[in-house]
């Protein structure tokens, strides 16, 4: 949807209008052009989303009065318009009104996932059942709207902050309607917490020429990385991917880099665009990567690798199950028969693992991207139970742990591990993933991988010269993000260096990116999700 | 209960979980990462047996767990409703 002549002319209009009207309409401007982007990506899903939008907005008012209730009745006692009660009698009334604010989360809460659900995982459902059964699987034609896993779990986050008192409720629809459509967020992501992007998002924007750059600068590094890197790796990648018997051994390995590189380019390009757009607008969106590659284990990779999904899940499913009745339950039970080292374990191990089955669930209806979750779970798990023997490992060799050497490589074994995970989701097919995995050393040869190989998988001599140089500038843009923003430090250069820098990549972006006809790039990876 | 009376009791907690860090002098032991996920899940349930108060997701915010005096104010909060 980023990548065409449209959405670039539709962007150029909302942008000289945005700054045109006057300041206070601003967000009702967004808010057209969110339903505008939304209904040009498929008539029907405006629909879904408004549903969204109405249902959430209407339980945050519900609890609201729920909670006005409850104030009013503290309220009364203090002032002893209501006959002071008894420490039951005041518990048995909040308890009412909490059960009464509890069943509008919930009634809410069940109807989202379960568009979510019906939308997004019917046909796998039905599948599994007909194999069981022994039937023959006709797909069920669904409309599954853009994004709904992306905006269901960000209005999500706010039925779920409101129900907490961890924001206020948003009391004007439209306005509510803005945050949950908010057109830049819809294909990829991040998922937004409505207390962060509220603070920007109806803000009225005089016209900022820094920031608008920047968000232009943004854009422009996105769109690098998309269809200079990613468009152009991803061409290999399809053909590796179309016969998989003869690209084994040595291919296997290749394949794993190579997707490591698109999806990384990819995704964090899609983002970059993202945040570029808001930017642009003068709105703030939290950021979805911190240079995840150079993540030294698993667990950080997943606090700097799609951050806004992994504190959503840790927010909304992990700390809630974790300290859950029949959870607390568990962990009493458990300490009683294996003592506290048993009971410290029992609730995360089992919250750590329902969470990883989601996350592999919300990444699609398959039962690739369901091992896929778990296998990451049990590794964290596995990682954390060898806490104790890495931190002796440490204190007997306390030089190692701190040496440049040592560190380089825990992030590679991590990046090799993340990419062995991510086979699964590469072959998109269970028993292909594990097949291949093992074919990688059962069946690899030190010949096998020849340029000639190389280049007949699609890609000329130049186009990986193109890839690699993409790479490097890539890694050396993260190495420099170390020491604080890029753009900060280009914006003190001189003029002619600063354009310069800007003019160049617009036009290797121009010259080297992949385009199809009629400018149409291919879609983003998480579009899916 | 008193809040001198909740805090030793909040202690008493902490030091089952770990005997060997001095809980008392300590102002950030979530941001410090001194309680980690295991940690804060099992406090929460033995809290919640100790003292018999019911804490849950809303409660569950770094703020409230990062002190020995910020845990037994929460309690005191949590047993006053």
């Amino acid at each position: 949807m980023f990548v065409s002549y449209g959405f670039i002319a539709f962007m150029l209009v909302a942008f000289v209008l945005y700054y045109l009207i006057p300041r206070r309409f601003q967000w009702m401007l967004l808010l057209i052009a969110n339903f505008l982007f939304y209904f040009s990506a498929g008539k029907y899903y405006p629909i879904f989303i408004l549903v969204t939008a109405a249902t959430v907005y209407g339980a945050g008012m519900m609890m609201a009065r729920c909670d006005r209730e409850l104030e009013r009745y503290a309220a009364g006692v203090r002032a002893g318009e209501i006959p002071k009660p008894s420490r039951d009698e005041k518990k048995a009334r909040k308890k009412k009104i909490n059960g009464k604010k509890k069943r509008w989360m919930l009634l809410c809460l069940f109807l989202n996932l379960g568009i979510l659900a019906v939308t997004k995982y019917t046909n796998f459902a039905v599948e599994n059942v007909q194999n069981i059964a022994g039937g023959e699987f006709t797909p069920i034609d669904l409309i599954v709207p853009l994004g709904i896993s992306f905006y269901t779990f960000q209005a999500v986050s706010y039925l779920l902050d409101v129900y907490w008192n961890k924001c206020a409720p948003q009391k004007n629809f439209f306005r509510f309607a803005l945050y949950v459509t908010f057109f830049p967020q819809l294909i990829q992501g991040p998922i937004s917490r409505y207390g962060d992007l509220s603070q920007t998002l109806y803000g009225e924007h005089g016209f900022d020429w820094k920031q608008v750059r920047f968000g232009l600068e943004r854009i422009l590094w996105g769109y690098f990385k998309k269809l200079v890197v990613a468009d152009r790796i991803g061409i290999a990648m399809g053909t590796l991917l179309e016969d998989p018997e003869y690209y084994t051994g040595g291919f296997v390995f290749v394949g794993m880099i190579f997707w490591a590189v698109q999806l990384y380019a990819d995704f964090t390009g899609g983002i970059d665009i993202t945040i570029g757009i808001a930017q642009v607008f003068g709105i703030h969106v939290e950021e979805n990567f911190i240079r995840p590659f150079f993540s030294k284990n698993i667990a950080e990779y997943w606090r700097r690798w799609h951050i806004t999904m992994g504190t959503w899940f840790r927010d909304y499913l992990f700390y809630p199950l974790s300290i859950s009745r029949p959870m607390k339950n568990i962990t009493t039970a458990t300490k009683k028969r294996f003592g506290m080292g048993g009971a410290r374990r029992v609730a995360v191990y089992i919250s750590t693992m329902v969470v990883w089955l989601a996350t592999g669930i919300w990444h699609g209806a398959a039962w690739h991207f369901v091992a896929w979750g778990l296998a990451n779970g049990a590794i964290i798990l596995f990682s954390e139970e060898c806490a104790p023997l890495y931190e002796k490992f440490h204190a007997r060799f306390p030089k190692l742990g701190i040496s440049w050497g040592y560190r380089a490589f825990q992030v590679i074994r991590t990046f090799l591990l993340m990419c062995c995970l991510r086979l699964f989701d590469t072959y998109a097919d269970l028993g292909l993933a594990v097949k291949q995995f093992i074919h990688m050393f059962t069946q690899f040869r030190w010949n096998q991988v020849t340029l000639q190989e190389l280049v007949d998988l699609g890609l000329g001599k130049k186009d990986y010269l193109v890839v690699f140089l993409g790479v490097l500038l890539m890694f050396a843009v993260s190495m420099m993000g170390r020491r604080g923003s890029v753009r900060e430090r280009i914006s003190k250069k001189p003029y002619a260096v600063r354009y310069g820098i800007f003019l160049a990549l617009f036009f290797i972006t121009l010259l080297f990116g992949i385009y199809g006809v009629g400018f149409d790039a291919k879609q983003f990876i998480y579009n899916q999700f | 209960m008193d809040l001198e009376e909740i805090s030793e009791g909040v202690l008493a907690i902490l030091q089952e979980l770990h005997e060997d860090i001095r809980f008392e002098a300590e102002e950030k032991m979530v941001d410090d990462k001194i309680l980690d996920s295991f940690d804060l899940v099992t406090l929460v349930t033995e809290l919640g047996e100790e003292f018999d108060v019911d804490i849950t997701a809303k409660d569950f915010v770094p703020e409230n767990f990062n002190s020995v005096e910020s845990i037994s104010q929460m309690i005191a909060r949590l047993m006053e409703m």
